[in-house]
């Protein structure tokens, strides 16, 4: 049966087909529907949790796969730092059930804060890695990558990268495998990590990677097509963009198609042999390149060619080393390679269109984190704003500009404090969202409270994790797939030991504003609570202009950078189709001109 | 040169681009064609320019469309008609919507983004912000449905391969059934609002 499926819907597919019985993940683009759809398609038969961290997850994932069950964890490609631990000893350990991590790239990048390529990862913890270039491909390689995780006893990596996440096809989909009931944690000494059993167990790794290397040259999913002297390795999508170079140009060469790590060195050879130069194309980092170069170099001379293969690609500058490949960028580098004018199929335009000005993402209107940054910014504009991970990170757009810094996930709370270290003179502010104050924000106001820092808290608690499309945590009183009591941020801090805690309604701009001037003055760690539901969430009645009483000051406008608010005609003018009722522009109106309409 | 039908459609974040791609490409599907897509979900749907690549025919590898080669561009807002103009071929059709939605931090003209459309597409179709909110009101909703409007008049103007009898069968296969009424009813309104 044919399903027009997303490629992170693909993966889930592909995860329930082969019989996958725990499944957890935190939220990250573009990673999140992986669980998400397995949360709408699966019959009852897979638990499944978003977990509050990376972390957490995979060490759940490891627990279900000692236990002997197929298991999964996803993540976007920065959350596998933070499950990094339990990633670099895991594979040391082993599993019993198959144990899929999947960790998704993002080339360019779209929604992240790093570049970083995960099939390093992969090299560095030892563990073999599948990367597929289409949603078909991601559906049958996690089948793949759980069965060949049972064989090896290892966890096993499943890379796909954002234009395979997001990007649907038509995938033929198999019959669901019958797995067996899971034969349930058997104690034993291998469970438990020890110097001796590592160095044991390091021997057996080495002499693995091997084997699968081996078996990766025979793998379906890596191959060699065409012949000549000149040949073409790519994987990932850019695999998918080659060949549509090479069809727009109406020309073949020699491709190698690299899906795995460890890789496959004898199919690569095979690639290698005849060929005067190779040219490589994968996003991120030059992984396939320097395997290739690491060929050349230990098996150069039996390939025959004392002057060897000319290897192409990032390295030599023949490709970007940094951003996304797109399919004009790979059919440039493909031409200029074979030494052909570029494709046909991208013709000169004469009109050039005109100008028209950027549109990055911004707070929505209504957002009530626009409304908390307002507060705090009127309050105590000469501060130091540290910034966290999520929709709030927005908050750096003009007019509010309130996020000075911004590193990683709970990094707002811990930066805030070593930069107080140096200027105990100034105040330093820490927004965190509510979501990612679970994940990982509490041990730095730990930490804060623990070695007595002067900083301020502010929590700005929507109620959802927003940015990724509105997943539940365990402040919301939801899980994945049921509910469960809700874990009360104030009472945490409270019990942490930070003792002035106020709480506010963002959207009552007054009252905020108080919360911060009151918390301002004070010593030690204070925390504001700012607590308004997501605006994608709640309807309100929306507001509009009284033309007539608008002086045209522009504050509503110039203040709050809301997109629902513009000048028309001379006169501040709101968009009925954008706003979202939240009321802020009604609060700092000067001449009280706009009001709730309808 | 692919001989891929490429339809590109651009608009901002919670127009509902991700969704009417979804549409396109499953009543492909249904008269068993192939195709790809590529969207942009995540950070950039926060009221950020968005596209959606849609290709279908036999012979597509890549997911995103080779700029130049569009035959449809689908643009839900004029400025993002023009930033996504690049992906047109020389003899594409551009549906527009002409009801601006100004970027928070520049504004830009209208005027010269629809004049440039018209000395440059031979065939354009400016659906205007009267004919839109006409249909919104037919339907009785609010701006939730724009994305089938639009679809509805792509597909009465003859730009996109599918009835509006198949867009209605790919709602019916993709969303639940609460849903159906509204977006089909959504997709006669665009028809409409073609000829408006």
């Amino acid at each position: 049966m044919k399903k027009l499926l997303m490629g992170n819907e693909a993966i889930a597919y592909g995860a329930l087909h082969a019989g996958v019985r725990v499944a957890a993940g935190y939220p990250g683009t573009p990673s999140t529907e992986i669980l998400e759809t397995l949360a709408k398609i699966h019959d009852g038969s897979v638990y499944l949790e978003w977990s509050v961290n990376e972390k957490s997850a995979l060490e759940i994932a490891a627990g279900a796969a000692y236990a002997g069950a197929r298991a999964m964890v996803t993540m976007k490609q920065v959350g596998l730092n933070v499950a990094s631990d339990p990633l670099m000893s895991l594979n040391y350990v082993g599993v019993k059930g198959g144990l899929v991590i999947v960790a998704a790239d993002d080339p360019g990048p779209i929604s992240s804060q790093t570049e970083q390529d995960t099939r390093h990862f992969a090299q560095f913890a030892k563990m073999a890695l599948f990367d597929p270039s289409t949603p078909e491909e991601a559906y049958a390689m996690t089948a793949d990558a759980f069965a060949f995780s049972e064989k090896y006893g290892q966890p096993v990596l499943l890379r796909p990268a954002t234009r395979v996440c997001h990007s649907r096809a038509d995938v033929e989909l198999a019959a669901p495998l019958r797995v067996s009931a899971p034969e349930g944690f058997v104690k034993d000494p291998r469970w438990v990590i020890f110097p001796r059993l590592t160095f044991a167990n390091h021997i057996r790794l080495e002499q693995k990677l091997v084997e699968m290397s081996e078996e990766f040259s025979r793998y379906p999913k890596n191959y060699v097509t065409g012949g000549g002297t000149l040949g073409i390795a790519a994987g990932g999508v850019s695999y998918a963009y080659v060949n549509e170079a090479l069809q727009n140009l109406g020309v073949s060469c020699k491709l190698l198609k690299v899906s795995s790590y460890p890789f496959p060195r004898d199919l690569a050879l095979a690639f290698l042999d005849g060929l005067e130069e190779a040219l490589v194309i994968e996003e991120l980092d030059p992984v396939i390149e320097m395997e290739l170069l690491r060929l050349m170099g230990s098996a150069g001379q039996s390939l025959g060619r004392s002057s060897g293969v000319k290897i192409k690609g990032k390295l030599t500058g023949h490709t970007a080393n940094a951003g996304e490949n797109s399919p004009e960028s790979v059919s440039a580098a493909v031409a200029s390679f074979l030494k052909l004018n570029a494709a046909p199929s991208q013709p000169e335009r004469l009109a050039r269109p005109p100008d028209v000005p950027a549109r990055p993402p911004i707070l929505c209107a209504g957002c009530p984190h626009r409304a908390s940054f307002l507060a705090v910014k009127e309050a105590a504009d000469n501060a130091v704003f540290c910034g966290d991970i999520g929709c709030y990170t927005l908050g750096n757009a003009k007019p509010l500009d309130m996020v000075d810094t911004c590193l990683c996930m709970g990094a707002g709370i811990t930066v805030a404090q070593g930069l107080h270290r140096v200027e105990p003179h100034k105040t330093h502010f820490a927004f965190i969202g509510d979501s990612t104050f679970f994940h990982s924000g509490i041990p730095g106001i730990i930490n804060a409270v623990y070695n007595q820092t002067d900083i301020i808290v502010a929590v700005l608690d929507n109620a959802t994790t927003a940015m990724t499309g509105g997943q539940p945590h365990p402040g919301t009183g939801k899980t994945l797939t049921g509910s469960s009591p809700p874990i009360d941020i104030g009472k945490i801090l409270e019990a942490i030991g930070v003792t002035d805690i106020v709480r506010a309604d963002p959207l009552d701009h007054a009252a905020a504003k108080a919360a911060v001037t009151k918390v301002l003055p004070l010593t030690g760690v204070r925390a504001i609570l700012f607590a308004s539901p997501c605006a994608a969430k709640i309807k309100k009645p929306i507001y509009a202009v009284d033309a007539e009483k608008c002086r045209s000051c522009e504050i509503c406008v110039a203040k709050l950078g809301c997109p629902a608010l513009t000048m028309q005609n001379g006169k501040a003018d709101i968009q009925r189709a954008l706003c979202a009722g939240c009321g802020l522009c009604g609060q700092i109106c000067p001449f009280h001109a706009i009001g709730g309409a309808l | 040169m692919s001989s891929a039908l490429n339809i590109m459609i651009a608009g901002i974040g919670g127009q509902g681009i991700v969704l009417a791609s979804k549409i396109i490409a499953q009543a492909a599907l249904a008269r068993g064609l192939h195709v790809r897509t590529a969207e942009t979900i995540g950070m950039a749907q926060r009221g950020g320019s968005v596209a959606s690549h849609v290709r279908i025919g036999n012979e597509i590898h890549s997911p995103l469309i080779p700029r130049g080669t569009a035959r449809v561009l689908l643009a839900f807002e004029p400025a993002e008609a023009i930033r996504h103009f690049p992906y047109l071929s020389a003899d594409g059709a551009v549906i527009v919507c002409d009801m601006a939605i100004q970027p928070t931090a520049d504004a830009y003209s209208v005027d010269a983004a629809l004049s440039f459309l018209k000395e440059n597409v031979r065939h354009l179709k400016i659906i205007s912000g009267a004919a839109l909110r006409r249909a919104m009101e037919s339907v009785k909703t609010a701006n939730m449905i724009m994305n089938m409007i639009m679809l509805g008049a792509a597909s009465e103007c003859g730009a996109l391969p599918f009835s509006a009898d198949e867009l209605a069968a790919a709602i019916r296969a993709l969303l639940p059934e609460k849903y159906w009424g509204i977006n089909i009813s959504a997709i006669c309104a665009g028809r409409k609002a073609c000829h408006d």
